[in-house]
């Protein structure tokens, strides 16, 4: 019947394991992503990338190629349609000039779009687009990344360049002991499974876009500035995204699908190839990291200083924001942090997965490890000796900080205790063995968000909201969280999502997704109940209340909010060949409600995951002669697999913020900060030789040799 | 001579008969997705390196990126589409269900038909780089975790739901399935 | 990718003849190299002559006690033959150890000797390479060679062949056998690959629209004992920074047979023949086994950053061959 029953008290949603509610999807490969929906008419644009590092475009040689088979037009900067770019967006920046694609000559990087070639066919456009000859003016490039760039600067980012308290240099001199190292990581490519895609159509003056990204509100307001739309007049929809780790926002493919279908009156499809990926997709800069601690003899500390050097584009500030992890983790008399960037003629890079947290946490746990041996102190009990009670650059006070009960549950289950410090003294076979663990943290934000909440007729209830499920199992989450807000069952709510006609929503990124989704969620469904009286009608067409989060999350107050990790590994080296194995993995973390058991333990193994691919993998090559990359696909960038990944666990403890609203903390970030570090101090222990650069691949350790 | 780069062939996918054009450089992969409809199969890399276009030949895993659709005529294809029987999903796509073995999707069709091909292989008695004595005197080397993220490594998955996904295909390996291929049946005549 | 006209080859001669009439024809078999070098544009063949259905898939025992293996039997098929894994068991290892389940499945014996390399600059149609565009350079050299060759390189190519199958035939005297327009004939793998020098681009001693045929092996009961070990940068799915093929047949602590031969050192696999000079007669202890190595790895060049493939190969050599005489010993 017709009438309401929000009166009944099932079975508690959130917290117990729930199976993808798309999962039935994902396994018959119905679910359909963004380059896989079918139009009438639709053309195919293939990207033509600049071959020189530097330089202006002098000609592109059309005429052939426009008489190819299949082919319909070649858009370029003598032709494209105009795009603004002077416009600050919904992400607090102006847009990465990356994505306005075709509205100059210059060339700032190997790799930068230079036309689209659309045809009727994949298979014409792609012959078409590698027969396109275009001539350059080459100018002399620089893309050398070194520690001594004169040019390097402080940039902010969304975080303050520098934070200073206390006297450095009289502390360190004051220290009984001292590290003062210096650690690097490589250029790192996201990669996700689902390349970059998009489909655009215009239908009487609205622009329809299928698109594979973070955020449908965030295409919609930068698609809307770019082509100078309304943007009521823009739809973007994303259902299905196969994966994005900070990779899947505003970029060329998009606006050169709306280009082109705008110039032809059809609609085009625009995807990226893997090698496309590697210089249109961002990434995560190399970072050159100087740490220096000083302590007491009981490992107290008195100075931290750690400062961090990233790369970026000559056309977009970015910093990867390395230093920032120490702002949060550890106090000490003097705290000294620093983020500089050099601008190189690279792309543009971006945030990756944990930006900052990932490669900073390398740097200063494995500092701490070594500051650990110096002291002759358990790298745990250092740890906890150095437990700040505030925020040691804010001084706010902290929501929550549960990192003690992480080391100390992570120690129990682990075995811990029955660990002989000494490096290079366990042998299994040809194997060296080793344990070593890391503290992690990752901030727990919130942005605006809208929802609306229908109760239908039938009784059920249907949610919308422009969230993105990259992967997270965001869907399930808010049908979980919906479910007990609503105090109905699951099976009762429908979540829809992906789709900006739902209203804005924050982006899927900075572990702020599901905790921003699910308090407009949670809103909308208590300003249903109170209208939804029991035994009342609902007409046909539902009653449909929304919710708007933006007041409540300007209204929080200001604390130290974050999530929480411990991170135990025990590796294998062969010392003749170089190879390392990590044997078994284990995190502990305190990330507030875990809405759903069985897709959290993915978000934070799949995390744990990517730190041992960074560890030991992942490292994009660079020539500095021409520019580009080398080996820029999946045999040349490797990327851990089925054969890396050993037994792995991750758990969670209670962690509970009473004045919290949501209670519900980002997940997806912090399982693969601290990770790296754990695996270098446990190759340390194994071994004997600290490895400060990553990734510790065989020629690595083989060139290190045997002593430290 | 006039020479042709384009023809029309007919293609036998789970269970059904597809007769269409193509041009010649057309592969498996683009056939399914982008004449047939069937995209369930993956495009990830396009170029043999991560997995998620796998697909089933004659009853093999292989990836589809790199076979032109023109040399996999007269061959029995199985793509994610066909793998499940009516309703009731094979064993190795409810495993996958049911613990999670994914998290974005986008290399699970690959995944689930890899490992079915697998579990086929290893069934055959078929040894691995993780079998630690390859000569058949051994005998078929059991099917441990470590032999199955071996014989699965093929199949990149960048939301690293390893762990899971391993745990699925072990848990599939004890379910009995049904036999895959079927006779092709009646031709369907594709639109040009 | 160009369009292309393609056939299905009726049998080896009319093969051979589509070739032989069509200098921009190629050969189609598994395809995992072939179709991905023609995405990149560095094969642009204007024919596709499909020799995968050719009868040329058997595995047979020869009355010599030795193998044919046809030209067309996929890597998985050779890999898991009972008598490639009881009489060449560091065969079906080399072959276990390459690329994936997948690919495995569709790789040709064929193809696999004939792989082109993986060096980034080769397959990257913007950059030089005297493999690809004689004469245009080698980038590699001063650019990115981490996994490049340390034997047999010259200052014209410095790049590996890929192949673990043909490490493992290297070591076990392989013959390969083809067919051309002239009749059928046949090289020694020693012969197969062409030194740099050079001419990098002239990768084999083929004759131009050759098809292979099968492969012969000799019967060698020294490959009884045997192993291949690959090592590269993640546990799986990755082609080797180095990697040995190793037979040996130890009596009373003295070296009475040996093979071996290294992968991605060389534009070839590398039979070690220096090393088994060493070897042959000598006590079998880790001291000969390191001054095999260092026999070998005395003609190693490296270059800026792959010198560490010299420590590699040596102390494979060394744990390999331990392995061997520790199980001969048992």
């Amino acid at each position: 019947m017709t009438t309401t029953t929000v009166t009944a008290a099932p079975v508690r949603a959130v917290g117990r394991g729930h199976v993808r509610v798309e999962g039935r999807d994902k396994v018959t490969g119905a679910a359909r992503y963004a380059g896989e929906v079918p139009f009438a008419g639709l053309a195919h644009g293939w990207l033509v990338l600049s071959s020189v590092a530097r330089g202006r475009i002098e000609e592109i040689v059309t005429a052939p190629v426009l008489e190819m088979p299949g082919v319909l037009a070649v858009l370029h900067h003598g032709n494209a349609p105009h795009v603004e770019t002077d416009f600050v967006g919904m992400m607090g920046t102006r847009p990465d000039p990356t994505c306005a694609v075709f509205q100059h000559d210059r060339v700032p990087h190997l790799g930068w779009p230079v036309a689209l070639v659309v045809a009727e066919t994949s298979e014409q456009a792609r012959e078409a687009a590698e027969s396109l000859v275009v001539h350059y003016d080459e100018q002399p490039h620089d893309v050398e990344f070194s520690a001594e760039d004169p040019d390097a600067r402080h940039v902010d980012g969304h975080m303050p360049a520098v934070t200073d308290k206390g006297d450095l240099e009289a502390e360190l001199a004051a220290s009984a002991v001292v590290v003062d190292v210096e650690y690097t990581t490589p250029e790192e490519h996201h990669n996700p499974m689902e390349p970059h895609a998009a489909m655009a159509r215009w239908d009487e003056g609205r622009l329809e876009l299928i698109d594979s990204n973070q955020s449908a509100t965030w295409v919609v307001g930068d698609i809307a500035q770019l082509f100078g739309l309304d943007p009521a007049s823009v739809h973007v929809r994303s259902e299905h995204v196969g994966g994005g780790f900070g990779s899947k926002g505003v970029r060329a493919h998009q606006v050169a699908a709306v280009m082109a279908a705008r110039v032809l009156q059809r609609p085009v499809r625009v995807v990226l190839t893997r090698r496309q990926m590697f210089t249109l997709a961002g990434h995560r800069s190399p970072t050159i990291q100087r740490v220096r601690l000083g302590a007491e003899a009981d490992g107290r500390l008195r100075a931290l200083d750690h400062r961090s050097l990233s790369r970026t584009s000559t056309v977009y500030d970015f910093v990867e924001p390395s230093a920032g992890v120490a702002r949060v983790m550890y106090d000490a008399d003097a705290h000294h942090t620093e983020n500089r960037v050099v601008r190189l003629d690279v792309p543009s890079p971006t945030w990756m997965r944990g930006p900052g947290e990932a490669p900073g946490s390398f740097a200063l746990e494995a500092a701490l490890d070594e500051l650990a041996e110096k002291c002759g102190l358990d790298p745990i009990e250092l740890r906890l000796r150095n437990e700040p009670d505030k925020g040691p650059v804010s001084g706010l006070p902290f929501a929550a900080r549960n990192l003690r009960a992480c080391f100390e549950e992570g120690a129990r289950r682990f075995g811990w205790d029955r660990r002989d410090p000494r490096p290079g003294v366990r042998r299994d076979g040809r194997w060296l063995l080793g344990s070593g663990t890391a503290g992690a943290s990752f901030q727990a934000g919130a942005l605006p968000s809208t929802a609306t909440i229908t109760a239908e007729a039938d009784g059920t209830f249907t949610v919308r909201i422009a969230a993105a499920d990259i992967g997270t199992g965001a869907r399930t989450a808010l049908t979980l969280v919906a479910a007990d807000a609503l105090d109905v069952p699951t099976d009762r709510i429908r979540v829809r999502i992906g789709d900006s006609a739902f209203g804005p929503a924050g982006i899927a990124g900075g572990s702020m997704g599901t905790r921003s989704w699910s308090w407009a969620v949670t809103a909308a469904s208590s300003e249903l109940r109170e209208r939804l009286v029991p035994g009342m009608e609902i007409p046909a067409q539902g009653i449909t209340v929304r919710s708007d989060t933006t007041e409540a999350v300007a209204a929080l107050a200001r604390k130290e909010r974050h999530s929480y990790g411990a991170q135990f590994v025990e590796v294998a080296v062969d010392p003749a060949t170089g190879e390392v194995r990590v044997r078994r993995m284990l995190g502990i973390f305190a990330a507030g409600r875990i809405v759903n058991p069985l897709t959290a333990k993915g978000q934070f193994t799949g995390g744990m995951i990517w730190g041992l691919s960074m560890a030991l993998h992942e490292e994009a090559a660079r020539d500095a002669y021409f520019g580009g990359p080398v080996g820029a696909d999946l045999a040349g960038y490797h990327v851990a697999t089925h054969a890396d990944v050993p037994h792995i666990e991750a758990d969670w403890v209670e962690d509970v913020d009473p004045e919290d609203p949501v209670g519900i903390k980002g997940i997806g970030e912090v399982g693969i900060v601290g990770v790296a570090a754990a695996v270098a101090n446990a190759v340390w222990h194994a071994t004997g030789v600290r490895h400060r650069s990553l990734p510790i691949r065989p020629d690595r350790i083989l060139t290190a040799g045997n002593g430290a | 001579m006039a020479v042709s780069t384009s023809s029309v062939i007919t293609l036998h996918i789970n269970g059904e008969k597809f007769t269409l054009p193509v041009d010649h450089r057309t592969t498996l992969l683009d056939a399914l997705r982008e004449r047939l409809d069937l995209t369930g199969t993956k495009k990830g890399c396009d170029q043999g390196q991560c997995g998620a276009c796998t697909v089933l030949v004659d009853g093999r895993r292989t990836v589809s990126c790199l076979q032109f659709a023109i040399a996999a005529e007269g061959r029995e294809i199985t793509t994610i589409e066909g793998v499940a029987d009516g309703d009731q999903l094979h064993p190795v796509q409810q495993a996958f269900l049911d613990l999670d073995g994914y998290q974005c999707g986008y290399c699970t069709p690959g995944q689930i038909c890899s490992a079915i091909g697998m579990l086929g292989e290893h069934a055959a008695g078929w040894p691995s780089a993780a079998t630690e004595d390859v000569r058949p005197e051994v005998g078929p080397p059991p099917l441990t975790v470590d032999e199955i993220r071996e014989r699965m490594s093929g199949n990149l998955c960048r939301c690293a739901a390893y762990a899971s996904i391993v745990e699925a295909v072990a848990r599939a390996a004890e379910t009995p399935a049904a036999p895959l291929i079927d006779a092709p049946q009646d031709t369907k005549e594709q639109a040009a | 990718m160009r369009e292309f006209a393609y056939q299905k080859a009726a049998d080896v001669s009319g093969a051979v003849a589509l070739l032989d009439a069509d200098p921009e024809a190629r050969f189609l078999a598994g395809g995992t190299n072939l179709v991905d070098l023609m995405k990149s544009g560095v094969e642009r063949p204007t024919r596709l002559v499909d020799v995968r259905q050719l009868p040329l898939d058997r595995v047979e025992s020869t009355p010599d006690g030795g193998l044919r293996i046809g030209a067309t039997v996929t890597n998985s098929d050779l890999a898991v033959h009972p008598d490639v894994r009881r009489r060449y068991p560091m065969l079906a290892q080399a072959l276990l150890a390459g690329a994936s389940g997948q690919l495995r499945n569709m790789a040709t014996v064929g193809g696999n000797l004939l792989q082109r390399t993986r060096c980034g600059y080769f397959t990257d149609l913007t950059k030089p390479c005297n493999k690809r565009t004689p004469g245009s350079g080698c980038p590699a050299i001063r650019g990115e060679h981490h996994n490049h060759a340390v034997l047999g390189a010259s200052s014209h190519c410095v790049a590996v062949h890929p192949s673990d199958m043909a490490v493992a035939l290297a070591a076990l005297d392989a013959v390969v056998h083809f067919e051309t327009a002239d009749g059928p004939d046949a090289l020694p793998i020693g012969w197969l690959y062409l030194p740099v020098d050079e001419t990098p681009h002239r990768e084999t001693a083929l004759p131009p629209g050759a098809l292979i045929t099968h492969v012969s092996l000799p019967p060698a009961p020294v490959a009884a004992r045997s192993r291949y070990r690959k090592v590269r940068e993640r546990a799986s799915y990755a082609f080797a920074i180095g990697s040995i093929a190793a037979a040996l047949d130890v009596r009373d602590g003295v070296v009475h047979d040996v093979r071996l031969a290294y992968g991605a050192v060389a534009s070839r696999p590398w039979r070690a023949q220096a090393a088994e000079r060493v070897l042959a007669g000598a006590s079998a202890d880790a001291e000969t086994f390191a001054a095999a190595a260092d026999a070998e790895l005395a003609a190693a060049r490296p270059l800026a950053h792959n010198e560490y493939k010299v420590t590699l190969m040596r102390n494979l050599t060394v744990a390999v061959l331990s392995e061997l005489a520790e199980e001969a010993g048992r």
